[in-house]
């Protein structure tokens, strides 16, 4: 071909920080090695955990004569849609039962929040591609760039993380949500905040959806760990039911990744509650066309394991125990890491192992501590997030000598 | 009310909407939000849906049926899809699963093509057909630098249109169908790829052309082959039946394997859809062909970019089977026994649709039925001949003429036949 290539000049784009970090821990041969990055659970042997309720339900399916592999509708399975959004607003929700609640089966959480903002980017705010849109600092990185591709040109961060607490920075989220431009989009975590596993108490909850209010700021709610981070679905619920039980038009973008474990199958849920019946039915067959443009219709096997687990009793009391059990094992190793940590005296307050809830903690540790315990083969993000499921009760020991060892002898930051 | 308190009311009236831009008084966003026009397609088979007459036929939406009329899971995919019980459900890499990109991409350019030897292919997942069209449509938007446009053959898929347009790209056309003959616009064809600026994207269906059945012929291929290379298009082609069209996989690539052979460096969407049957899992496979390795490597970290702030990485269940399939000898040996059934099953529809007419005493040429290939056929029915058809038969089909060939089944072909017969004769 005589004619120079058409993409003689394409770049080569940065890998993905997370999964390059995967990569350099599985280059790594070092026996003592700890991965502590990507977000999927981990047994206490350090297994990757497909829930027995999943094994079971596939088993059926696998032998039932009746399923086939039919197009489903652009929207999604049916039942799937309705259990999801059942299980995110509660069964009796106001909206629910008034229509204006409906769900639109997506490709897990991630596809659920693209869904939203291509949705919002066409139809919010007469189509202004300058509203602004916040995200909590630090947040998931992968929200700017699913909202920035769908078109938005102004992303904004919110106060969040207290590095001083490492806690919530209340009073600076609340004074960045004044300070936003009215009609703003804010992007919050549903519960278990990633990266830093802080979360507004209720009463924090009740201040931000009061301001909301006033600036008439619109909410899209990223659930990506109900049931996952207290083990019950709804009081993980709590936020997303208050938004809507206060009267607030919300996205709320589902996913079915860890709850259920089904991280590769791309199980996910956008709940849209509008103002009225409609209204949702109109926004409804938007997303509709946006779907078919950009994959034509969900994939089926995810969301079929998902609406026979909660539409069965049987399953569902399978499926919550199982919750448990993850959730529990995450609880475990939260309390074992602060006690041994105490116990050791290692320098710092580290009750915010503790206070923390979900997958992730934000350590405090700093990008050289984080250096340093690469060198000792223990992979974490730069920020210090770990992911608590990559600790067990045999590791635990070596992680807690080499944060230890970290802290004390890496001096630039504090603890 | 005189005209000057009017403008000012009018004037205050903007300046509120200014700073309360959607909300009306309900106090919702989405007033101004219409209701999205209903697929055309889908909207078929919710009127066939509500019809009572027991011989209604719904020769609308594009899934295969077997002779009785069901949805068919080929046995292929039923061993495959035991054979996968017990495996994890660890995310998939943005790109996929290698052992059925791998395989995807062998299917696509033949086992030993230099492409693959070369390592000059990036090939990822896709969510089937439609999801690599769309990542080949972003990555066309952001990285083709010469023009944002892409030509489409007239008629194309009515989804390609959306598609496109959402990426960011405009859409223009060449001729393809000739109306008069229900065959394929050579000439037409030939002067508008012509016409097209240098350094153009141009869009090709690989086999089994869709909506109208209607294929060039080899010399044709070659001609466009020809155009392409002397006025530098880019060839993105759209291959969702290799193997469903002929019976035969080879075949079916034939026209897309001719301008690789030719130097095109194409640009390819692979659908798993119909050929496995796999329609609601979503298998698919797009392939940028690269000047090289490294410059594959580039490319694949830039449509990585691309995926991930879309949906982050696809579906494994759909991939697993087809990689399965793919690369376990006795399954694929079966597989290709089962392709080729389906598509001589349509093949004899079509047969028996012409012979049936002939048999109704129709004086009308009907070969184009035959001489056509693949799931849909152009019928060269005008829009009052299929509302007739719909309205006094209950043969539903869209309102362009096209029937999907797979609603055929021997116990129904007659009943089609006589119902063409009489809205032609």
């Amino acid at each position: 071909m005589s004619s120079p290539s058409l993409f003689a000049d394409v770049e080569l784009a940065a890998p993905v920080v997370v999964f390059q970090l995967t990569a350099d821990y599985n280059a790594d041969d070092a026996n003592k090695k700890i991965n502590l990055g990507v977000g999927a659970y981990r047994t206490d042997e350090g297994e990757p955990w497909v829930l027995p309720v999943v094994r079971s339900v596939e088993a059926q399916m696998a032998i039932d004569p009746a399923l086939n592999h039919e197009y489903l509708p652009i929207l999604g399975l049916p039942s799937f849609r309705e259990l999801a959004t059942q299980l995110i607003l509660g069964k009796d929700s106001r909206a629910i039962l008034e229509n204006r609640a409906g769900g639109v089966q997506s490709i897990s959480g991630t596809g659920a929040l693209r869904l939203a903002a291509e949705f919002l980017f066409r139809f919010y705010n007469k189509r202004e591609k300058s509203t602004p849109v916040y995200v909590s600092s630090p947040t998931w990185g992968n929200q700017t760039a699913v909202f920035k591709n769908a078109g938005f040109t102004d992303m904004r961060t919110y106060r969040y993380w207290d590095p001083e607490t490492r806690g919530l920075d209340y009073a600076g989220m609340l004074q960045d949500m004044k300070n936003a431009p009215e009609y703003s989009i804010f992007i919050f975590h549903g519960c278990a905040h990633n990266p830093t596993g802080v979360d507004p108490a209720h009463e924090e909850w009740k201040g931000i959806a009061t301001v909301c209010k006033e600036r008439n700021i619109f909410p899209v709610l990223d659930c990506a760990y109900q049931g996952f981070a207290s083990g019950d679905p709804d009081v993980d619920a709590w936020s997303a039911r208050m938004f809507v039980d206060l009267g607030f038009e919300v996205l709320i973008c589902q996913s079915f990744a860890k709850n259920f474990g089904l991280y590769n199958e791309r199980v996910g849920n956008l709940t849209m509650v509008m103002r009225d019946a409609p209204t949702l039915s109109r926004c409804k067959s938007q997303v509709e066309l946006i779907i078919r443009a950009m994959y034509s219709n969900p994939p089926h096997h995810g969301a079929r394991v998902v609406a026979s687990t909660l539409a069965n009793p049987a399953f569902k009391q399978e499926w919550l125990d199982n919750l448990h059990t993850m959730s529990s094992r995450i609880k475990d190793m939260r309390q074992l890491l602060h006690s041994k940590l105490r116990a050791k005296g290692t320098p710092g307050n580290w009750d915010h192992i503790i206070n923390q809830i979900g997958m992730f903690s934000f350590t405090g540790l700093n990008a050289s501590q984080v250096q340093y315990l690469k060198k000792r083969h223990i992979y974490l993000l730069s920020s210090g997030r770990i992911n608590m499921c990559g600790l067990t009760t045999s590791n635990m020991e070596y992680f807690v000598d080499s944060v230890h060892d970290a802290v004390t002898n890496v001096k630039d930051g504090k603890l | 009310m005189s005209l000057t308190i009017n403008k000012n009311i009018c004037s205050l009236l903007q300046r509120c909407s200014i700073s309360h831009r959607s909300l009306n008084r309900t106090g919702s966003w989405w007033s101004n939000v219409e209701m999205g026009p209903p697929d055309p397609i889908l909207g078929v088979t919710e009127a066939f849906k509500r019809d009572t007459n027991p011989k209604k036929m719904n020769l609308g939406v594009g899934a295969y049926r077997d002779d009785q009329g069901k949805p068919y899971v080929l046995p292929t995919v039923k061993k495959a899809e035991l054979a996968i019980q017990g495996l994890d459900k660890e995310y998939l890499g943005i790109t996929g699963l290698p052992a059925f990109t791998n395989a995807a991409a062998e299917l696509a350019f033949g086992a030993g093509n230099t492409v693959l030897t070369d390592k000059r292919n990036v090939t990822v997942q896709g969510i089937s057909g439609t999801g690599s069209l769309r990542i080949g449509a972003n990555f066309l938007n952001k990285f083709f630098t010469s023009n944002k446009s892409i030509w489409l053959p007239t008629p194309s898929w009515g989804n390609h249109v959306p598609i496109f347009k959402h990426a960011g790209l405009d859409v223009e056309w060449y001729r393809y169908y000739k109306p008069s003959t229900c065959g394929f616009d050579a000439e037409g064809a030939m002067e508008d790829l012509n016409k097209i600026p240098e350094n153009s994207i141009v869009l090709f269906h690989a086999c089994a052309h869709n909506p109208t059945g209607v294929d060039p012929k080899p010399e044709n291929w070659k001609e466009m082959s020809s155009i392409c290379k002397k006025r530098n298009l880019l060839p993105f082609f759209d291959m969702a039946y290799q193997g469903f069209a002929s019976g035969d996989i080879n075949k079916d690539a034939s026209a897309m394997r001719h301008f690789v052979a030719e130097g095109h460096n194409v640009v390819l969407a692979q659908s798993f859809a119909k050929n496995m049957g796999l329609y609601g899992e979503r298998a698919g496979a797009f392939t940028v062909v690269c000047a090289d390795q490294e410059e594959a490597a580039r490319v694949e970290s830039q449509i990585k970019i691309l995926i991930r702030p879309m949906y982050s990485n696809p579906p494994c269940n759909g991939a697993r089977i087809a990689s399965t399939v793919l690369t376990t000898p006795e399954l694929r040996e079966q597989w290709l026994v089962e392709v080729k059934g389906m598509a001589d099953r349509i093949i004899s529809m079509r047969q028996q649709l012409v012979d049936n007419l002939k048999k109704e005493g129709s004086t009308r040429d009907w070969s184009h039925i035959t001489d056509q290939i693949g799931m849909f056929c152009y019928t060269g029915l005008n829009p009052d001949q299929v509302g007739d058809l719909t309205k006094n038969h209950s043969v539903y089909l869209t309102k362009d003429g096209r029937i999907s060939v797979a609603g055929v089944a021997s116990g129904n072909v007659g009943y089609l036949a006589h119902a063409i017969h009489q809205v032609t004769k």
